[in-house]
């Protein structure tokens, strides 16, 4: 019975990972007065990329050509490593909180490598700075995880799930605080506004686009998936670690098919609240990001001396 | 068979053969191919006797002694002792001195016909011998004679490459600053004599209780600084940077790996094992010392350009990290609190290991690089992944296992000192608890400032185009480095795959210590447990990732994009030429970082323009722009020293007349004066 | 800008109401409908469109740029712009391409994996338009590399670019069909 709901995990990310995306682009195509496409049309893009031919760089070593690879299967492991609708699984081997920020890692690290790798002008510059916010929300996603970590006694993901509801003394200062920090860590991470802009076509300003220029066809679908899956799994954990309200604690069907309702409803303030963000801000100056993930690191010091 | 190689005997032998080595080297270095020959051949056999020797120490019950009184000196004594830590850290030293042996004698052969071979083959033994011998000594004088060997055999393989005037000037600054801290070792040393009337550690150790609390805290602050000279701690590692590059790349590895860890194994020897029980500000002053440490080390190594200098810094980096674990090693053991002082004991140990592992893999894969193309400066390199695969490969393994990623082993070393850093968290003391939690903060810095510098680093050198003709015709090195180089990434995979099992070895290192109960634990499954807090397994990971990318990568080529062809084309750059000039530089790269640190670092800027035409500024001839990082310790720190010391010898001066009777008269009162002290 | 958002949602409505007599609405609405199913059957229901300046004078550039805004929103059709050419589906190329925007164009060409559509947007890029014959121009884009299809105007409306679109489409799809 268990392995059936491992087996939901395991697809649940990668089959509503473009889901997100195309909520969100909804959303700010509503806020922009105007339609917008369909929130389908993210896998639309995806199954028409698999089907296209490729384009290679001449310059482009292997690195280029296995790291779509590996950045999207560090995202799949990493979505097995967190909670998503049932706490009562329990994966004591990768859902450590710093397992899954390191392995995340390993997606970052790739990216930037491709991005340098063809010789082009734009991937090295998106390099620099995706690696400059990479290290710097670092921090803050660190001290983030750590914060409920320390409110349910553990870091496993799962059990801070679990345990965290138990709890009699649920403190929501430090807790809000750190999801405060934690979402300022989400938009940097996942190439959002005021960090990036995901639908810029100006190379000066990209960020995370200007590293993947060079990528096309199946290629270039795996890494799009896999950014729409690293959006899914920051929501997912935002959703999960700091508002383990409904999640699924046992087995019991109904209580399964409440834990994904609920989850999916958590998921949607997320991303309407990512969306109304990109909708009503600017983009920050690239000099301007370090104070906004400061204060991310700041609050969640301050979320942490609290619980402690 | 087994007992025989643990016993004195063993270990006399294990020094008889890197000292046949040095001897055989000296003696034949008119030859220079069978001066190599001669000095690696030793150098491995007596490496591969290290492990095992190291190996069976490990597992035994009791330390091994071993000990010569000489009689004409009362206070000297050639004493020995192995105990676990020794055994560990012989370990160390043998695991890495083996590959760097086999990577020797390769790369030392472009030396041939240029430097004696066999001079180098003497100090490279000699430096071997003296690591083994400082990582044992048992008394305090012959550990100072250790000391020397190493530092005097490694000066020397320093400014081996002495045709470069840079090389000998880092040289001397190496000289100088280890001497300088060997200064304060011997002050230490001489209190601990003062108050328990002995130079055996044994000794000291009973004694200890004897010492005063406050000539203790003096010890400490002596040792700390004189060990940390030579692990490289801020602002002790000036001559870090300059020596690490200059030598011979295989030195390079040992030194970065191996020999600035015997500096971290006199801090553990002393605080945790000599003086227990220790007050409680040490630790705490430990962990700011490796935070400030960290995180500077690692600021410093994204402005270098110079692949060498870059990873020394990282060295400085790393040592950091590893006294982050101790120093909370030394809190929890200063609180009381057995279990978790070997959570930090194991995790400063664990990261000795993997840090002399992927940081010596990393040198020997630069030196590799250095080798096809004859330049340290990166901005030179570019490329090369497509000329030095091998070498590309393992430069990348390292690269990972510095950046902390799973499931190299630096993670794991990194996860146990965060979880050390944890548990501190929840001690009650105000201090002590901010300690904790600015470490932490640091070792998360530090950990994605590291992961930046090594896209810069292996993204710079091994990618995009060449940006010069020496990296044009680099070519990939010949079969010995590439052993070498293969067997340390190997190392570095498989202690981080099976990082359960390697922290059960070190916990028994604890033993010695008289912690008991651990904290860290390993299941059966080999995950790595630290109490109830946390739990992570490296061979799951492993095998879930490897599954994963197996399983992704054959969906897509068989079952979706079956028919799609690929075809290779330039890339595409707006249409424009695409020149190597306009890839990014490991300037370009680090320039963002350096500007939002630019409080610490004080980077500074200088144009130079030459105009065709003094009256209109329309056409330059030529432009340069000068990047510099000032170095916040030299102009706050050691410019004020030397000025004070220069200061002070001025004034000395007058004293120094040339009369030979004002000099009688010095010494008549030197001699009043200090027996007036004596009595 | 809660306010605002507040005055979109209030009068979304009224915009998006189709009137049956305003006869260029209905008529937009129903080009797009179509074009999203030609786009389904032929391109899986996604579009992605490299826009390449040839040397134009910028008035096509206008017309492709009020495409995305909210009175045409072509997004919701399933087609979209991209920043690289190595992304894209469709080469829109405009203007005459001067001598010195040749190679870039054909490089463009080359970066573009298949299959791939190559469209001419304004007379300049047909033959040249009013520069025809000028020593800096290569007069259209044919003589640089291989065009499918052609949307002529100076510049063309966006309605006339949407429209043409669907012809390009069904020409497609006839193609496919004789096949």
């Amino acid at each position: 019975m268990e392995s059936i709901f491992w087996a939901i995990q395991l697809v649940m990310v990668p089959v509503m990972s473009p889901l997100g995306v195309g909520i969100i682009r909804k959303i700010k195509a509503k806020l922009q007065n105007r339609r917008g496409a369909s929130v389908f049309q993210p896998y639309k893009d995806l199954w028409k990329l698999l089907h296209k031919d490729e384009v290679l760089s001449s310059d482009a070593s292997w690195i280029f050509k296995v790291a779509p690879y590996i950045i999207f299967a560090v995202t799949i492991v990493v979505g097995l490593s967190v909670p998503l609708f049932a706490s009562f699984l329990q994966n004591t081997f990768t859902g450590d909180m710093l397992m899954v920020v390191y392995a995340l890692a390993i997606g970052t690290f790739f990216l930037a490598l491709a991005g340098i790798d063809t010789g082009g002008a734009f991937g090295g510059f998106g390099s620099s700075r995706e690696m400059t916010v990479s290290a710097l929300a670092e921090g803050g996603l660190i001290f983030a995880l750590l914060t409920v970590a320390f409110r349910s006694g553990t870091t496993n993901l799962f059990a801070i799930s679990n345990a965290a509801i138990l709890n009699t003394g649920y403190s929501f200062l430090p807790v809000i605080l750190s999801f405060f920090g934690f979402f300022i860590v989400l938009l940097a991470e996942t190439a959002r506004f005021p960090f990036d802009n995901p639908a810029t076509h100006l190379e000066l300003t990209m960020i995370h686009e200007a590293m993947i220029l060079e990528y096309s066809g199946k290629r270039l679908a795996l890494i799009e998936w896999a950014s729409a899956n690293k959006l899914f799994i920051f929501a997912a954990l935002g959703a999960n670690l700091f508002f383990p309200f409904g999640i699924a604690h046992d087995a019991q069907l109904g209580s399964i098919a409440f834990g994904v309702a609920f989850f999916f409803i958590k998921l949607s303030v997320i991303y309407i609240a990512i969306a109304i963000l990109e909708s009503s801000i600017a983009k920050y100056r690239f000099f301007r990001l370090p104070d906004l993930l400061l204060v991310s690191f700041v609050l969640n010091v301050v979320a942490v001396a609290f619980l402690i | 068979m087994l007992d025989a190689i643990l016993s004195p005997v063993g270990f006399i032998s294990l020094v008889l053969f890197f000292g046949v080595g040095a001897i055989g080297a000296l003696m034949f270095r008119k030859n220079d191919e069978f001066a190599n020959v001669w000095s690696s051949f030793f150098a491995v056999a007596g490496s591969l006797w290290g492990v095992l020797f190291a190996l069976l120490a490990l597992n035994a019950a009791y330390p091994m002694l071993l000990s010569f009184g000489v009689n004409t000196f009362p206070l000297f004594s050639v004493s020995l002792t192995v105990d676990k830590l020794s055994a560990f850290f012989i370990f160390v030293i043998s695991a890495i001195a083996l590959f760097c042996s086999i990577y020797g004698y390769g790369y030392v052969k472009h030396y041939y016909g240029k430097y004696s071979i066999g001079t180098l083959g003497f100090f490279y033994n000699l430096f071997i011998i003296g690591m083994l011998l400082v990582v044992t000594a048992s008394n305090a004088i012959f550990f100072l004679i250790a000391w020397e060997i190493m530092s005097v055999a490694s000066y020397f393989l320093v400014v081996y490459d002495r045709n470069e005037q840079e090389n000998v000037k880092a040289g001397f600054l190496y000289l100088v600053m280890t001497h300088v801290g060997t200064a304060f070792i011997i002050a230490a040393f001489l209190l601990l004599f003062k108050y328990t009337g002995s130079f055996d550690f044994e000794a000291v150790k009973s004694g200890a209780l004897l010492i005063p609390a406050s000539v203790k805290d003096v010890i400490f602050v002596l040792s700390l600084i004189g060990f940390g000279t030579k692990a490289g701690i801020i602002p002790f590692h000036i001559w870090l940077p300059g020596a690490h590059p200059a030598a011979p790349s295989h030195v390079s590895g040992l030194m970065s790996g191996v020999m600035i860890k015997t500096g971290i194994y006199m801090m553990i020897r002393i605080f945790l094992d000599l003086l227990q029980p220790v007050p409680t500000w040490w630790g705490p002053v430990v962990m700011i010392v490796g935070s400030v440490s960290a995180l500077l080390g690692v600021l410093y190594a994204l402005t270098e350009h110079d692949i060498k200098r870059l990873l020394a810094y990282h060295s400085i980096e790393n040592i950091g990290i590893i006294l982050l674990g101790l120093g909370s090693a030394l809190t929890f053991s200063s609180l009381n609190l057995p279990s978790l002082a070997l959570l930090g004991l194991v995790a400063a140990l664990f990261h000795t290991l993997n840090h002399a592992t992927f940081k010596s893999l990393l040198f020997l894969s630069a030196g590799s690089v250095i080798n096809g193309t004859h330049t340290r400066n990166m901005e030179e390199y570019g490329g090369l992944i497509k000329y030095m695969p091998y070498t590309a490969l393992f430069f990348l393994v390292g690269s990972m296992a510095i950046s902390a990623l799973p499931p190299f082993n630096g993670f794991f070393s990194e996860w146990l000192t965060f979880q050390a850093l944890f548990q501190g968290m929840k001690s009650l003391d105000l201090f002590t608890k901010w300690t904790f939690i600015g470490s932490a903060g640091a070792l998360a810095f530090t950990g994605g400032l590291a992961l930046a510098c090594f896209v810069k680093a292996f993204g710079a050198t091994f990618l995009a185009r060449p940006r010069s003709a020496e990296a044009r015709h680099a070519k990939e090195s010949s079969l010995s480095l590439k052993f070498g180089m293969g067997a340390l990434a190997a190392m570095a995979l498989l202690f981080g795959i099976f990082s359960g099992y390697v922290t059960s070895i070190l916990n028994r290192i604890g033993l010695d210590f008289g912690f008991t109960s651990s904290f860290v634990s390993s299941t059966p499954e080999q995950s790595l447990a630290a109490g109830g807090f946390s739990i992570v397994s490296g061979p799951a990971f492993f095998i879930l990732l490897a599954a994963v990318v197996l399983a992704v990568v054959f969906a897509v080529k068989f079952l979706v994009n079956r028919n799609q062809k690929v075809r290779v084309g330039a890339t595409w750059d707006c249409g424009v030429d695409l020149t190597p000039r306009m890839e990014i530089t490991s300037t370009g790269f680090a320039r963002s970082i350096i500007l939002i640190f630019k409080g610490i670092l004080k980077p500074s800027i200088q144009r130079e323009i030459e105009y065709r035409d003094a009256d209109s500024r329309y056409l330059p001839i030529s432009r340069k722009i000068t990047l510099k990082v000032n170095d916040m310790y030299r102009t706050y720190f050691y410019a004020p020293l030397s000025g004070l010391v220069s200061f002070v010898s001025e004034r000395a001066k007058y004293i120094q007349s040339g009369n030979i009777n004002a000099y009688i008269l010095y010494i008549l009162v030197a001699l009043l004066a200090s027996l007036y002290l004596v009595k | 800008m809660l306010k605002m958002f507040l005055k979109i949602f209030s009068i979304s409505k009224k915009t998006k109401q189709v009137d049956p007599s305003d006869c260029k609405q209905a008529d937009l609405i129903d080009i797009g409908e179509k074009i999203q199913s030609k786009i389904n059957k032929l391109y899986k229901g996604s579009i992605a469109i490299r826009q390449v300046d040839a040397g134009s004078d910028n008035a096509c550039e206008q017309e492709l740029v009020a495409l995305s805004n909210a009175y045409y929103d072509i997004e919701r059709f399933g087609i979209h712009f991209v920043a690289s050419p190595k992304h894209a589906d469709v080469l829109l190329v405009t203007g005459p391409v001067t001598r010195n925007m040749a190679e870039a164009v054909k490089r463009a060409y080359q970066a573009t994996p298949a299959p791939k559509l190559v469209v001419t947007v304004g007379d300049d890029a047909a033959d040249g338009g009013i520069f025809m014959n000028s020593y800096a121009v290569q007069d259209g884009v044919s003589a640089v590399i291989p065009v499918d299809y052609h949307i002529p105007g100076d510049p063309p409306s966006p309605q006339t670019i949407l429209c043409h679109f669907l012809k390009m489409l069904e020409m497609l799809e006839g193609k496919k069909q004789a096949k």
